[in-house]
C-alpha cells in the first residue's frame, strides 16, 4: 500500500490508531480496577466483614436503587454463638476453601457464575425454602438445617434431581454455611430480581385468588 | 492424521510438533463431546451415574477438555505458522518439543485426577493438588505452575524465531496478542476469600482470553489461512488485521464490564459495560466481510477458474466468520446489556451463548488448520474435500445450531417463569426445570449432541484418511 496516499489505506494509520485505542482501554480498565478494589474489599460496604455472619441479613427492595439490596440486621447467634472477627475470618476462609475443593461451581452458579444444574447460591441464606427444610430435617436453626442438609443432601431430595454425597464433615459443612451468609450480605446491585417472590402462590395452585 | 505422517513433506521441525499438538487437541475435542453428552443424558435421568461420576464431574472435564484442546490447537496453528511467516526453523525447537512431551503427560494426569478423585477436603492441599474449583480453571495449582513454564517455552520460541527470522505484520500481531493471553493466565491463579474479589480475577482470565485475546488470535491466523487458501493480497488482510485488533480490543478489553454488573461489583460497570460490550459485534461483522470479500474477490480475479487450494479449511474458514458472528456476536448482544443480564444472568441462556460462540469462533477456524497442516504434511497441491468432510462439517454445524436452539428455548423458558415470574430461589428454579418445555429442550439438546458426536466420528475418520488418498489422487 506504499503507493496510496489515502490514510485509509495506510498500514501504518491503522497500526498506530490500534496502539493508541488498545492502550486507552487498558489504562482506563486499571484506573478501574482499582476503584472497584477498594469498593469490593473484604469489610468494605459492598462486600462486609466476616463477622457479619453475627447479625441478621434481609434482603429488601430501596426504592431510591430501585432494587433489592442487603439490610444488614439486629445482632443474632450464629450456630449459638457469637464469633469474634479472628473466628469468623477463619471460618469463612474454610467455608470458602470448601466452595472450591467440592466444586460447587460445577452445578451451581455463585453471584450467578458457574452451572446450571442447581439453584443460585447468591441469596441461597435467605432462600424461604428453608423453613420447609428446617422441618423436614428436624433441625432447630436454619443454619443446622444447611449443615446437615450439606453433610447428606442424598437424604433429604426435594426434586428427582439431587445433590450428590459430596464428603463434606460437620466442620466444612459449618464453615459453608457461613460462606453462604456471608455471600447473601453482598451488595450484588440487585440481582436476583424479585427474589422468591411468588413461590408460594404459584405452589399452592398458580392463583392469586385466595 | 493420525497415524505418523513417516513420508513428511513438512520441510520444518517446527510444522511436524504443531502437527503432534493437533493430534492432541483432535482426541480431547473427542473427550469433550463425550462429557457433553453424559452431562446432557444427566439433565434428563439425574440417576445416570449418580454418586459414580456426577454431574460437576463430566462438566468439569468437558470444559477443561474444550480449553485444553482449543490452546493446544492454538500451539499447533502456531507452530505450523512460524517457518511460513519467519522463514526460518523455529529456535529451540528441541526444548519445544520437551515441552510438548511434559504438557501432556501433565493433562493426563490432571484428567485421571478429575476422573477418578474428582473432589478434595476444604483444605489448602486440595486446591494444590485435586482441584481448584473454578469454573473453567479446574486445573489444580501445580499444574497452573506447570502450565506457565511449558508457554514461557513456548513463548520464548515464537518470539526469538520472529526476532531472528522475518518480521511480518501478522507475526508482530501474533507476539503482541500472545504474550497478553499468556499473561492474562496469572490472573487466575490466586487464592481469596472474598468471592467478588475471586469472580472479578477469574473474568480477566476468561473474559479478556474469549473477547479480546482469542478473537485478536483468530483474526491472525485468518489473514495467514486466507493468504495459504486464496492467495489473498498480504498488504490488504494486514491492513484489515490491524483494523480488527483496534475494534476488538477497543470494544473487548471495557467489555469486560458485562461480568461485573451483579458481583459486588459498583454501579458504573453498568453503562462502561453495556457501552463498549455492544460494541463488540461490531468487529465480527467486519472480520465476516472481510473473508467474504477477499474470498469474492480473489475468486473473479482476471477472469481465472476459481483457486481454492484447501476446500475443507476454506468451509471452515467461512463457517468461523459466520460463527463467530452468530455465536459470539449476535448471541452475545442478546444478553449483554443490563437490564436483560439480570434476567438472563446465569440459566441456559448463558449456556446457549457459551455453545455457539466458542463453537463459532474458536472450534471452526482450528479444524480449518488441522486440514491446512494435512494439506502440507502429505505436499498436496490442492485438496479437495471428500465425502467424509462434508458429512462432518453438516453433522457438526447442524448439532451445534439444534442444540443452540435447544437451549435458547430452555433459556427463554427459564428466564421468564423461573426468574421474572417467581424471582429465582430453589423452589423457583426445580418448578422452571419441570415445566414440560424445559423437559422437552434438554431432550433435544442431547439428540443434537448425539448429531455432533456422529459428525465428529466423520471428522476424525476424514482427518485420518484424507491426507494418503488425497495424496495418491493428487500423484496419478
Ligand atoms: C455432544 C455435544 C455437547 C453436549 C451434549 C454438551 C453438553 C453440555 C452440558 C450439559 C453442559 C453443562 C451446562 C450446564 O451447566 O447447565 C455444557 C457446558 C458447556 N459446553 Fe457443552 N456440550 C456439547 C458440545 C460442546 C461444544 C462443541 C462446545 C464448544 C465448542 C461446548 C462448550 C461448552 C461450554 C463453554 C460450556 C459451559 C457453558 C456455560 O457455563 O455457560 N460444548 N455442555
Ligand atoms: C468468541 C467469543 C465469545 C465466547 C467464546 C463467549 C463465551 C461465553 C461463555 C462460555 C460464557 C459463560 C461463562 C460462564 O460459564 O459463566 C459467556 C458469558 C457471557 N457472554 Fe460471551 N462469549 C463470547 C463473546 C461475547 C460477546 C461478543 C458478547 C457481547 C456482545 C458476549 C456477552 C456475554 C455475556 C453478557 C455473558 C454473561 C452471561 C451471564 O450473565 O450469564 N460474549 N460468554
Ligand atoms: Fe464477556
Amino acid at each position: 500500500m506504499a503507493k496510496s496516499h489515502s490514510v485509509w489505506t495506510s498500514i501504518r494509520f491503522w497500526r498506530q490508531s490500534a496502539a493508541w485505542v488498545t492502550g486507552f482501554a487498558v489504562v482506563l480498565l486499571i484506573l478501574l480496577t482499582f476503584d472497584t478494589m477498594r469498593q469490593i474489599k473484604m469489610g468494605s460496604k459492598r462486600v462486609p466483614a466476616p463477622t457479619v455472619i453475627n447479625h441478621h441479613i434481609d434482603y429488601k427492595y430501596s426504592k431510591k436503587r430501585g432494587h433489592e439490596v442487603p439490610v444488614i440486621g439486629k445482632k443474632e447467634l450464629f450456630f449459638g454463638k457469637e464469633w469474634s472477627p479472628k473466628e469468623a475470618a477463619a471460618l469463612l476462609h474454610k467455608g470458602k476453601l470448601t466452595e472450591q475443593a467440592k466444586n460447587c461451581m460445577d452445578c451451581h452458579t455463585l453471584l450467578g457464575n458457574g452451572a446450571y444444574y442447581a439453584p443460585d447460591l447468591t441469596k441461597a441464606w435467605l432462600d424461604p425454602k428453608w423453613k420447609d427444610m428446617q422441618a423436614m430435617i428436624g433441625a432447630k436453626t436454619r443454619e443446622e438445617a444447611m449443615a446437615k442438609f450439606l453433610q447428606h443432601p442424598e437424604m433429604y431430595p426435594t426434586h428427582e434431581r439431587r445433590m450428590p454425597n459430596l464428603k463434606i464433615t460437620a466442620e466444612e459443612a459449618q464453615a459453608l454455611v457461613a460462606f453462604l451468609k456471608h455471600m447473601s450480605s453482598i451488595d450484588t446491585n440487585g440481582f436476583p430480581r424479585g427474589f422468591s417472590k411468588t413461590v408460594s402462590d404459584f405452589k399452592a395452585g398458580g392463583t392469586y385468588a385466595h | 492424521m493420525l497415524t505418523s505422517i513417516k513420508n513428511n513433506h513438512l520441510k520444518y521441525e517446527s510444522q511436524k510438533l504443531g502437527m503432534m499438538y493437533f493430534r492432541v487437541a483432535i482426541i480431547l475435542f473427542g473427550a469433550q463431546l463425550l462429557m457433553g453428552l453424559i452431562a446432557a443424558i444427566q439433565f434428563m435421568y439425574p440417576a445416570f451415574l449418580y454418586g459414580v461420576f456426577d454431574f460437576s464431574v463430566a462438566r468439569m472435564v468437558h470444559i477443561n477438555a474444550l480449553v485444553v484442546w482449543m490452546l493446544y490447537a492454538m500451539i499447533g496453528s502456531v507452530y505450523l505458522m512460524l517457518p511460513d511467516e519467519t522463514g526460518i526453523e523455529t529456535v529451540g525447537i528441541g526444548l519445544g518439543k520437551l515441552a510438548f512431551w511434559v504438557l501432556t503427560a501433565a493433562v493426563t494426569v490432571v484428567v485421571l485426577v478429575f476422573i477418578f478423585i474428582q473432589i478434595g477436603p476444604g483444605k489448602e492441599s486440595s486446591i494444590w493438588l485435586i482441584n481448584e474449583g473454578r469454573e473453567y480453571l479446574e486445573a489444580p495449582r501445580w499444574a497452573d505452575i506447570g502450565i506457565v513454564v511449558v508457554v514461557l517455552i513456548f513463548y520464548y520460541n515464537v518470539f526469538f524465531t520472529y526476532m531472528k527470522g522475518q518480521r511480518t505484520g501478522i507475526m508482530t500481531v501474533m507476539v503482541a496478542n500472545l504474550m497478553a493471553l499468556a499473561g492474562l493466565y496469572l490472573a487466575g491463579m490466586f487464592f481469596t476469600d472474598n468471592i467478588s474479589m475471586d469472580q472479578y480475577w477469574w473474568w480477566w482470565v476468561i473474559h479478556l482470553w474469549v473477547e479480546a485475546t482469542w478473537e485478536v488470535f483468530v483474526g491472525t491466523l485468518a489473514a495467514y489461512a486466507l493468504i495459504k487458501i486464496i492467495d489473498a493480497k498480504r498488504e490488504i488482510v494486514e491492513m484489515w488485521l490491524w483494523i480488527e485488533v483496534l475494534m476488538l480490543f477497543g470494544s473487548g478489553i471495557l467489555g469486560l464490564g458485562h461480568h461485573y454488573f451483579w458481583i459486588g461489583t459498583p454501579e458504573y460497570w453498568w453503562e462502561i459495560g453495556a457501552l463498549f460490550s455492544a460494541l463488540e459485534p461490531v468487529p465480527l461483522v467486519a472480520m465476516f466481510v472481510h473473508v467474504l470479500y477477499d474470498w469474492g474477490k480473489e475468486q473473479g480475479a482476471n477472469g481465472e477458474k476459481p483457486v481454492i487450494k484447501n476446500g475443507p479449511a476454506m468451509a471452515w474458514l467461512v463457517t468461523n466468520a459466520f460463527g463467530n458472528f452468530l455465536g459470539a456476536g449476535i448471541w452475545g448482544f442478546f444478553h449483554t446489556l443490563p437490564q436483560v443480564n439480570i434476567y438472563t444472568h446465569g440459566t441456559q441462556f448463558t449456556a446457549a451463548h457459551g455453545h455457539l460462540a466458542f463453537f463459532g469462533a474458536y472450534a471452526t477456524i482450528l479444524i480449518g488448520m488441522m486440514y491446512y497442516g494435512i494439506q502440507r504434511a502429505y505436499g498436496i497441491e490442492r485438496l479437495k474435500a471428500t465425502f467424509k468432510s462434508k458429512m462432518a462439517i453438516t453433522l457438526i454445524v447442524f448439532g451445534m445450531l439444534g442444540m443452540t436452539v435447544a437451549l435458547t428455548i430452555a433459556g427463554y423458558e427459564q428466564v421468564l417463569v423461573e426468574r421474572a415470574e417467581l424471582g429465582a430461589g430453589w423452589d423457583a428454579y426445580f418448578v422452571a426445570q419441570a415445566l414440560p418445555w424445559m423437559k422437552q429442550a434438554m431432550a433435544w439438546r442431547t439428540v443434537m449432541g448425539v448429531v455432533m458426536v456422529v459428525g465428529f466420528v466423520y471428522l476424525i475418520w476424514d482427518l485420518v484418511t484424507i491426507g494418503p488418498k488425497e495424496a495418491k489422487e493428487n500423484n496419478q
